[in-house]
């Protein structure tokens, strides 16, 4: 299980790739679901050039580690890893990349899942999007 | 007596500092009205004392850390 945040630039297949090599045991999973959250240039109707992520250290990890946990004592798990980008970002930059390794794919599936909705509630990050007219805070995500 | 606050994202803008300290306990709303001199706290203020969610009428302690920030927007 690993969490890792990070305030550069990130390639979420090279990381799924290094976690899988250096973490599982080869022939024990059977099912790999990731998600990858990117950065859109535009919302609301606006054109975003860019965008900055705030966290609260060590709040923040420990509630990723939370989630996780919870996941791996609601479903038949083998690993879990959870990246999420801070700082300063740009259109098509990965923001978050959540992978579940499982045994079989219904675990994998929903156990990913909901790594990101629980992400998405209840770890302290917050986004500020930067746009030609200034900055502005998002008030709230989109539903799932 | 010490408690650490904290203040994140847009609230941080809105109080006009990132961090204090106090002398004196108290509930988190106690807290909150002490840091920012009794500015009426948004709506939908989240709270965490020592790195976990609370609600505003719980105790803190001496060596607490309490933080407030609006509803989070990652992933």
């Amino acid at each position: 299980m690993t969490v890792k945040i990070l305030s550069n630039a990130f390639d979420p297949w090279q990381e799924t790739q290094q976690h899988q090599q250096n973490q599982l045991e080869a022939g024990k999973y059977g099912a790999t679901a990731s998600f990858v959250g990117t950065m859109r240039d535009f919302n609301q109707g606006d054109d975003v050039a860019s965008m900055t992520l705030e966290h609260y250290p060590g709040m923040t990890e420990s509630y990723l580690h939370k989630i996780c946990d919870e996941a791996k004592q609601r479903w038949q798990l083998i690993d879990c890893l959870i990246v999420h980008r801070v700082g300063e970002m740009h259109p098509n930059e990965p923001i978050v990349l959540t992978v579940v390794w499982s045994a079989h794919r219904k675990d994998a599936f929903e156990a990913c899942r909901y790594l990101m909705e629980e992400l998405k509630s209840r770890a302290p990050f917050w986004k500020k999007e930067g746009m030609a007219e200034g900055h502005r805070w998002v008030d709230k995500n989109t539903p799932g | 007596m010490s408690i650490t606050v904290k203040f994140f994202a847009r609230l941080r803008e809105q109080v006009g500092k990132a961090e204090l300290t106090l002398d004196d306990a108290g509930d988190v709303q106690s807290i909150w009205d002490r840091a920012t001199e009794n500015m009426p706290m948004p709506d939908n203020t989240l709270c965490a004392i020592n790195m976990e969610y609370s609600n505003t009428d719980a105790p803190v302690r001496d060596g607490d850390e309490v933080a407030f920030f609006p509803p989070v927007t990652g992933g």
